[in-house]
C-alpha cells in the first residue's frame, strides 16, 4: 500500500487552506534549519507504516508543487522533504496503487485509484465558535477561549474511546487556532465514508447557521447516554464555572438577548428580560451577574418545566450551545480528505503542530507553544545536542513533545499493529491448512 | 440460471424452502424462458422507477411500505407463491447485468433494491425478520440476562431520547460492531459501548439492510466481470440486447398515434403552446417563432411531440420566413416529411420520451433538451415565471433541479400551473400535453349544440 504525501491536485483531493501567505516567523531559512536537524522523519515514517516498514501507497501532500507523492522509506521522505522545504505538509490515505502512477490506471469506467486505508480524523476550529466567544474573533485565539478547544478533547476522547472503543488516538494543536484528531486503530483506518459520516453524526449536536435562534435541538423526554455523560462530566461544570468568568454571556444586553432567544416560552422571556434590564446597574462583578442570572434562568425553567415538552431540555440546550465540541463534518466524512501533519509549521504562526496531551490537556497553553524562530535561537545559543534520543531531550523545547509522542501514542500503535500482522499471519497458515480437506 | 425457448420450465426445489424475501446470496439454478427473462425484468424495472419516484419526492417511511406493497402487488404477483418467488428472482438477477454495466447504473440500482428491501422487510411480521436475519448467518449474539440488566438503565435513556415516554426497554438486543449499523449510529439510536452498538429487535431492519447493500454492491462488481469477460460477447445474438435495452427503456406509453386531447389545428398552436406545452416543447416553440430556424435535435424533439394536422405546412410557415421557400422544399422539407413517416422508411418516429430528452445534450445554437437539466438557474426561473409560476412554487421546483429530480421539477411545475396533483409522475412531454387538455377542456363549459 501506498500512502501519497500529496500535493494537492484539486479534483481528486480536498484540502484546507491551500496557498497560506509567509508571516511573522516564517520564513524559508528557518524552515530549512527546522527540516534538516528537528522534523521527526523516522517517528513520522514509522507511524505512517503501521508496521510495514514502508509506507509507500501513503498520500502525502507538501504545498509547493502539485504532485502526489508517495515514499518507499523514511530517508526517501526525508530527503524529498529536505529538498522541498514545503511551507506545509499533508497526510492523506493510503491508496490501492501507487498515487505516483494513478493516472496510468484511470482509463476504464471503474476508478481503480481508490483509498483503501485512512485514519479516522477530527478537525476542530475555534473560528465555527465565533458566535459563542465575546473576547476573539476570527483568526484570533486567547487563554479565554482557548478552554473550548479544551472542553473539546475531553468530549471526544472519552466517546472515541468509551463508545467507540479505540484506543489509539493522537490529538496535534493544528498551529492556529485548533485541534486536530487522528484515530489511528487498524479499525479505525479501515471505516468506510459511509462509517465516517455515521461517526461524525454521532458527534454532531450544533446544527447552526444564521437563520434560527435555536442552534441546538435536543429533543426527546432524555439525553442519550453518550449526551448525558458528557454533560454531567464536562460541559455543565464548564459552563457554570470557566466559562462565566471568562465570556461573561449574560453581562450585557446584547449577550443575554441571545440567550433568551433560545427559550421557546415567551412569558419566561418577558420576565427574565425585565429583571435583567432593571438590575443593569448593578455593582456586582461581569461574572458575578452572568453566574446570578444562569440561576435565576434556571429557576425560571424549573417552574414551567412540566407544561412544555422544550422547555424541559432549555438548560441544557443554553449549555450545549456555549460549550459542546463543533467538528468540521466534512473533514471526518471522506478518506481522501488531506490533514495537516504533525510536527510541521504553521505558516501563519510559525509554530509546531505539537501533539496535546488528552488527559493533561487543562494544562496545554497555544500561545506557548515553541515557534520556529525561538527553536532556530535554541540551536544557536549552542550546545544542544540534536540528538533526540538523548535523556537531555526533555529540556529542548521540541525534545518533549517527541518524547510524548513516541511513548504514548507511537510505541503502543507499532505494538498493536505487531500483534495484528502476527495474528494475521496465523489465520492464513490455518486457512491454508484446512483448504486441503474437502 | 439457464435461459431456455421451451416452453416448460422447472422450479429448483431450493425455492421452496427459500422465505417470501429471498436475499439474493447466490445465483438460483433454474431455468427461465428467453420471453420471462425480459418480461420479469421490465416488471421490477417498473417497481423499482416506482420507488425511485417515491424517495425523490421525499415520501415518510411508513408511505414507503405502502407504496413498495402496492407497486409489488401491482407488478409482480402471480397465482401461485412459488411462481412469484421465481420471479423476484429472476427479475432481480437478470437487472443486475443489466444496472452493473457502469458506476452510474450500479449506484442507482444499488440504492432502489436496497429500499425496496427495506419495506418489504418492514412489511414482514417479526417472527419472519428474525428468520432473516438468521438466513445472513450473522453472527450476532443476543443481549440477556446480567448483561442486559446492566445496560438496561441507558437503554432505557437512548428509547427515551427518542420520543418514548416510558424507560421500559425491549425482550431482546443484539450486540452488533458499531460499523454495521451506521445510520443507527448516526441517529445516536443506539447505545454504544467499547465499539458495540446495542440494537433492539425493532432495529433489525437497519442490520439486514446493511448487510443486503454490501452484499449487492461486491456482487455487482463480479457480475461486471463475469459481463464484460464472458457473457456479452457469448449472448450477443441473445440476452445481450435484451440487456443494453433495458437500462435506458421508457415504460409508458409510446403517443405516436393521435388521440381526442392530442389534435392540435395550426391556427390554435399558439395558443396552446402556451396553455398545455411543458416547459421543453414551449421553449423550442418559442425559438422557432423567433428565430425561423430549428437545428436537427430542436426539429426532432418539437416535431415529435407535435402531432399537427398538417405539419408540413407549419414547419414550411416558419422556415421560409428565413430560408424562403426554393431552399425549405430542397433542404427541409424531405427531413420533416421523414420524421412523419410520409418518406422513405416510413416509421412514424415515436416521439421522445423524457429520460430521452434529458439525456441529450444541446450545444451552441440549440435549443433542445431539457430545461430543468440544461438551462441555467437564472435563466430557468425566468422562464419558470413566464408560465406563472409564484415564488413559493419555484423554490420547490429548483429544490429538484438542485437534487438532479428533473421529471419531478416538471410534475411540480405541472402542479402549480393547473392547480392538481399530478401522482404518477411526468415522465413524456406528450402525457403533460395530453394532461393538461384533459384538465382544460373539463374546465371550458361544452359548446351549445
Amino acid at each position: 500500500m501506498t500512502r501519497e504525501e500529496t500535493e494537492t491536485s484539486g479534483e481528486d483531493m480536498m484540502i484546507d487552506d491551500p496557498k497560506p501567505k509567509i508571516e511573522n516567523d516564517f520564513n524559508v531559512h528557518y524552515l530549512r534549519i527546522y527540516y534538516g536537524n528537528l522534523f521527526p522523519y523516522t517517528d513520522i515514517h514509522k507511524w505512517l507504516s503501521y508496521g510495514h516498514g514502508t509506507c509507500l501507497f501513503t498520500c502525502l501532500s507538501f504545498f509547493l508543487s502539485h504532485s502526489l507523492k508517495s515514499f518507499k522509506n523514511a530517508s526517501l521522505m526525508e530527503a524529498a522533504i529536505k529538498s522541498n522545504f514545503p511551507y506545509k505538509i499533508d497526510i492523506g490515505a493510503v491508496y490501492s496503487v501507487d498515487p505516483d502512477k494513478r493516472h496510468a490506471y484511470a482509463q476504464s469506467g471503474t476508478n481503480l485509484f481508490t483509498p483503501v486505508e485512512r485514519e479516522l480524523v477530527f478537525d476542530i476550529d475555534i473560528t465555527d465558535y465565533d458566535d459563542v466567544r465575546y473576547c476573539c474573533s476570527g483568526a484570533d485565539v486567547c487563554s479565554k477561549c482557548w478552554p473550548l478547544m479544551t472542553v473539546a478533547i475531553k468530549v471526544i476522547d472519552t466517546s472515541l474511546r468509551e463508545d467507540f472503543g479505540f484506543k489509539h488516538i493522537l490529538w496535534v494543536f493544528s498551529g492556529r487556532r485548533g485541534v486536530h484528531c487522528w484515530v489511528c486503530d487498524a479499525k479505525a483506518r479501515r471505516l468506510t465514508n459511509e462509517q465516517r459520516s455515521a461517526v461524525a453524526e454521532y458527534f454532531r449536536v450544533y446544527k447552526g447557521n444564521e437563520n434560527n435562534a435555536k442552534k441546538v435541538d435536543l429533543m426527546g423526554h432524555s439525553l442519550h447516554p453518550f449526551l448525558a455523560r458528557s454533560y454531567v462530566d464536562f460541559l455543565k461544570s464548564f459552563f457554570e464555572g470557566e466559562l462565566q468568568a471568562t465570556q461573561s454571556i449574560f453581562s450585557s444586553k446584547e449577550k443575554y438577548e441571545k440567550i433568551l432567544g433560545m427559550i421557546t416560552d415567551e412569558d419566561i422571556q418577558a420576565d427574565l428580560r425585565g429583571k435583567w434590564e432593571n438590575s443593569a446597574r448593578s455593582s456586582l462583578s461581569e461574572e458575578a451577574t452572568s453566574l446570578l442570572r444562569w440561576e435565576q434562568l434556571k429557576k425560571a425553567l424549573q417552574s414551567k418545566r412540566n407544561k412544555a415538552l422544550s422547555l424541559r431540555t432549555c438548560v441544557e440546550e443554553i449549555v450545549f450551545t456555549f460549550t459542546y465540541p463543533r467538528i468540521d463534518l466534512e473533514v471526518s466524512k471522506q478518506m481522501n480528505h488531506l490533514l495537516k501533519a504533525p510536527f510541521c509549521v504553521h505558516p501563519k504562526t510559525g509554530r509546531v503542530c505539537v501533539p496535546i496531551d488528552p488527559n493533561n490537556c487543562d494544562e496545554f497553553d497555544p500561545l506557548a507553544v515553541p515557534t520556529l524562530s525561538q527553536l532556530i535561537e535554541e540551536i544557536n545559543s549552542g550546545g544542544l545536542k540534536m540528538d533526540v534520543d538523548d535523556d537531555d531531550s526533555d529540556s529542548s523545547l521540541l525534545g518533549k513533545s517527541i518524547k510524548f509522542f513516541r511513548s504514548s501514542f507511537l510505541e503502543p500503535l507499532l505494538k498493536s499493529c505487531k500483534e495484528e500482522i502476527e495474528s494475521s499471519y496465523k489465520t492464513k497458515i490455518a486457512k491454508t491448512k484446512d483448504s486441503f480437506s474437502w | 440460471m439457464e435461459v431456455i425457448r421451451s416452453q416448460k420450465r422447472t422450479v429448483s426445489n431450493d425455492v421452496v424452502s427459500t422465505p417470501t424475501l429471498p436475499l439474493y446470496l447466490t445465483a438460483p439454478h433454474m431455468e427461465v424462458r428467453l420471453e420471462e427473462f425480459e418480461l420479469f425484468a421490465i416488471d421490477r424495472l417498473r417497481v423499482l422507477k416506482g420507488v425511485s419516484d417515491g424517495l425523490a419526492r421525499a415520501r415518510n417511511p411508513n408511505e414507503m411500505d405502502d407504496l413498495v406493497e402496492t407497486l409489488w402487488k401491482e407488478h409482480m404477483r402471480l397465482s401461485n407463491v412459488s411462481e412469484m418467488i421465481n420471479k423476484d428472482i429472476i427479475s432481480h438477477f437478470v437487472l443486475r447485468l443489466v444496472y452493473c454495466r457502469s458506476d452510474e447504473l450500479k449506484k442507482w440500482f444499488l440504492s432502489m433494491e436496497t429500499a425496496l428491501f427495506r419495506h418489504r422487510f418492514r412489511l414482514k411480521k417479526i417472527e419472519e425478520q428474525r428468520a432473516i436475519v438468521g438466513e445472513f448467518g450473522l453472527p450476532y449474539k443476543a443481549v440477556i440476562g446480567a448483561e442486559l440488566e446492566s445496560l438496561k438503565e441507558r437503554l432505557g435513556l437512548v428509547a427515551r431520547s427518542h420520543g418514548q415516554i416510558s424507560s421500559d426497554v425491549e425482550n431482546i438486543y443484539y450486540k452488533v460492531p458499531f460499523e454495521e449499523v451506521p445510520d443507527l449510529v448516526a441517529s445516536r439510536r443506539v447505545l454504544l459501548q467499547k465499539g458495540f452498538a446495542f440494537v433492539a429487535g425493532t432495529q433489525l431492519v437497519s442490520l439486514v439492510v446493511t448487510q443486503f447493500r454490501s452484499h449487492l454492491s461486491k456482487a455487482l462488481i463480479l457480475t461486471n466481470r463475469k459481463w464484460t469477460t464472458t457473457i456479452r460477447e457469448r449472448e450477443k445474438d441473445r440476452l445481450t440486447p435484451i440487456v443494453e435495452a433495458l437500462s435506458t427503456s421508457y415504460l409508458g406509453p409510446d403517443y405516436s398515434q393521435s388521440n381526442e386531447y392530442a389534435d392540435i389545428s395550426l391556427k390554435d398552436i399558439d395558443q396552446v403552446s402556451k396553455s398545455s406545452f411543458p416547459l421543453c416543447m414551449r421553449h423550442l416553440f418559442e425559438k422557432l417563432r423567433e428565430d425561423h430556424h430549428l437545428k436537427h435535435g430542436g426539429r426532432m424533439q418539437l416535431g415529435l411531440f407535435l402531432k399537427l394536422d398538417d405539419a408540413l405546412a407549419f414547419w414550411r410557415e416558419e422556415f421560409t420566413k428565413k430560408v424562403g421557400s426554393e431552399r425549405f422544399d430542397k433542404e427541409y422539407a424531405y427531413a420533416i416529411r421523414h420524421n412523419y413517416g410520409k418518406e422513405g422508411k416510413r416509421t412514424d418516429y415515436t416521439p421522445y420520451a423524457c429520460s430521452k430528452i434529458i439525456t441529450s445534450a444541446p450545444g451552441a445554437g440549440d435549443h433542445h433538451g431539457c430545461p430543468y437539466r440544461h438551462f441555467s438557474e437564472d435563466n430557468l426561473k425566468a422562464a419558470l415565471s413566464r408560465m406563472g409560476l409564484s415564488s413559493r412554487g419555484m423554490e420547490d421546483v429548483m429544490d429538484k433541479v438542485r437534487n438532479r429530480h428533473y421529471q419531478l421539477a416538471c410534475t411540480l411545475t405541472f402542479e402549480a400551473v393547473y392547480g392538481t396533483s399530478c401522482d404518477t409522475g411526468i415522465n413524456h412531454p406528450n402525457q403533460y400535453f395530453e394532461e393538461s387538455q384533459k384538465i382544460l377542456k373539463s374546465k371550458t363549459p361544452a359548446a351549445p349544440v
